[in-house]
């Protein structure tokens, strides 16, 4: 009986043996490169090039701001999609959450340059708005990803407690802010995640839409037709330490959320 | 009045969503150049696409590797799952946060990473197409771990018992009783695998040999191109994918729901 078990377990090897070498490595990899110079010396220079120079600061800093325009609009356009899907009184809810999943499954270059093509005809030059054209497509690009967790964490909240509210006085308004609102922050934490990283980092968008300015992407991706190993695992590291933070602070503020939720229920 | 602005909302955004899409369609069965031109119906762009060797090999090559990398990273995923499912705890808590790292990483850093372990560090050579299948696999792979665990926790565990105690070897019972319980797991783990790869950009262009194009890579590398021959026939390639992602996702949403209907 003993032997039965182990024979199960021992399954798990080759995939902690791949997820080694090629996942947890990969990543210590990253971090020696950025910690050495062309010549495998310990250095922190590449760190001091990137926190010291004022151009890669404003990259930081653009594709800070890319990113958290991409999200508000993305959160904007999803929010209410989620809300009357998950609780309006439509027959076939699968079939709907299906048409607004539906675009993530088909290739992201080819639905940009569908995007691309109309905006051409209706602005004449791509060029002329670099930064509007950027967002619209991020958005374009990363709006299922905001509305099916928004959709989800709406779906598990009790239409009871909106009843409730309502026969105990409140407005919609104030169902919405002081009840629907709070319950689905777990949905909205998840969904700006999902987000937000991505659009710091897909340069792909704005090679896209000839917006030559840099994200933090493209960063990495300059350094890697350069061949510069260096510097780009610094701009990898960084985004990793940002990603780690982001992930440690939602899945916290989730939890917590649950937390109080059980807590309300006793 | 709410409902007529929610039912307004919903279609704005499919509308957003599908519009650009949807007239890329529309044109890619003409003759025009660009969206706007008004010019009869034609298959030129179909007739380009299937006879330029280079945009079929592109294809092909994109669908290969696709399914290279999802069969892949199905295999280590599922086994992986159940191995780490029948654990200990620790080590299934250890796994599971290895496991956690490429699926909340920007796909950017995931290709530079296996770039640099690879190319810079064990100097593998792309043209051996070994750091490109791994690179996407280690990306597909724990997405099919994921849709595989939930199923393992939902299994009935007595069975596996039952079956051992009727005199199946352990093997036995993994391949007739654990298998065939968490089979929608790993379809929709094989799924998702397959979209993962067809989706990639970054890990693709990081370790991918100089000769050979995913579909992404293509579609970005014509952008900065101006044939408009190739552009044209890209309309019709999306055009294509779009019904066959169309059709993939109602026939599957169509055939659970006949299966839930069944186990009422």
């Amino acid at each position: 009986m003993k032997k039965n078990v182990f024979s199960r377990r021992q399954l798990a090897v080759p995939y902690a043996i791949f997820l080694f070498l090629f996942v947890i490595i990969p990543l210590f990899v990253l971090i020696y490169f950025g910690f050495t110079d062309e010549n495998g010396r310990i250095s922190f220079a590449n760190f001091l090039h990137f926190f010291g120079s004022g151009k890669t600061i404003g990259t930081l800093l653009y594709s800070i701001v890319i990113a958290l325009c991409t999200t508000i609009f993305c959160l904007i356009l999803a929010y209410p999609v989620a809300f009357f899907l998950a609780k309006g009184n439509f027959g076939r809810k699968q079939v709907w959450i299906m048409l607004f999943v539906l675009p993530m499954w088909i290739n992201f270059t080819l639905r940009i340059t569908a995007l691309k093509e109309i905006l051409t005809v209706l602005e004449g030059n791509l060029a002329y708005h670099p930064f509007f054209n950027t967002v619209l497509c991020m958005v374009y690009d990363f709006l299922p990803f905001m509305i099916l967790p928004l959709y989800q964490a709406l779906c598990k909240l009790d239409n009871s407690l909106i009843e409730a509210a309502l026969d105990l006085g409140a407005s919609e308004f104030q169902v919405f802010y002081k009840v629907v609102f709070p319950l689905s922050i777990p949905g909205i934490i998840s969904g700006v995640t999902m987000v937000f990283l991505p659009s710091m980092t897909n340069y792909v968008v704005l090679d896209m839409v000839y917006n030559s300015t840099y994200i933090m992407g493209s960063l990495i991706g300059s350094y890697f037709s350069s061949y510069d190993w260096n510097n780009g695992s610094v701009i990898s590291v960084i985004l990793l330490l940002m990603i780690c933070a982001v992930t440690l602070l939602s899945e916290r503020f989730t939890k917590q959320e649950q937390i109080e939720k059980k807590s309300v229920l006793k | 009045m709410k409902k007529v602005f929610s039912l307004f909302w919903i279609y704005l955004v499919l509308l957003f969503l599908y519009a650009p899409i949807l007239i890329l369609t529309v044109y890619s069965f003409t003759d025009a150049t660009m969206i706007g031109q008004i010019r009869g119906f034609s298959l030129h762009n179909y007739i380009t696409l299937f006879t330029t060797p280079e945009l079929l090999q592109m294809i092909f090559g994109t669908c290969l590797l696709a399914l290279v990398v999802a069969l892949l990273s199905t295999l280590l995923g599922t086994v992986g799952a159940i191995g780490a499912f029948y654990s200990k705890k620790s080590t299934r808590s250890v796994i599971e946060l290895a496991n956690q790292i490429p699926v909340v990483n920007a796909d950017v850093v995931t290709g530079f990473s296996t770039c640099i372990l690879m190319i810079a560090f064990f100097r593998i050579r792309k043209e051996t197409y070994f750091p490109l299948v791994i690179g996407q696999t280690a990306l597909c792979a724990p997405f099919v771990y994921l849709s595989v665990l939930p199923r393992l926790k939902q299994m009935d565990h007595q069975l596996y018992e039952a079956a051992l105690d009727l005199g199946c070897t352990p093997s036995q019972a993994l391949i007739k009783v654990i298998l065939p319980q968490i089979v929608p797991g790993i379809l929709s783990g094989f799924m998702t695998a397959i979209t993962l790869s067809l989706d990639d950009y970054f890990i693709a262009t990081y370790t991918k040999p100089a000769t050979f194009d995913t579909i992404s890579t293509y579609v970005v590398n014509a952008t900065r191109g101006s044939q408009t021959e190739i552009k044209t026939a890209l309309w019709a390639l999306s055009a294509i994918i779009f019904v066959v992602v169309t059709l993939a996702v109602v026939g599957m949403n169509y055939s659970s729901e006949k299966s839930e209907g069944k186990n009422r």
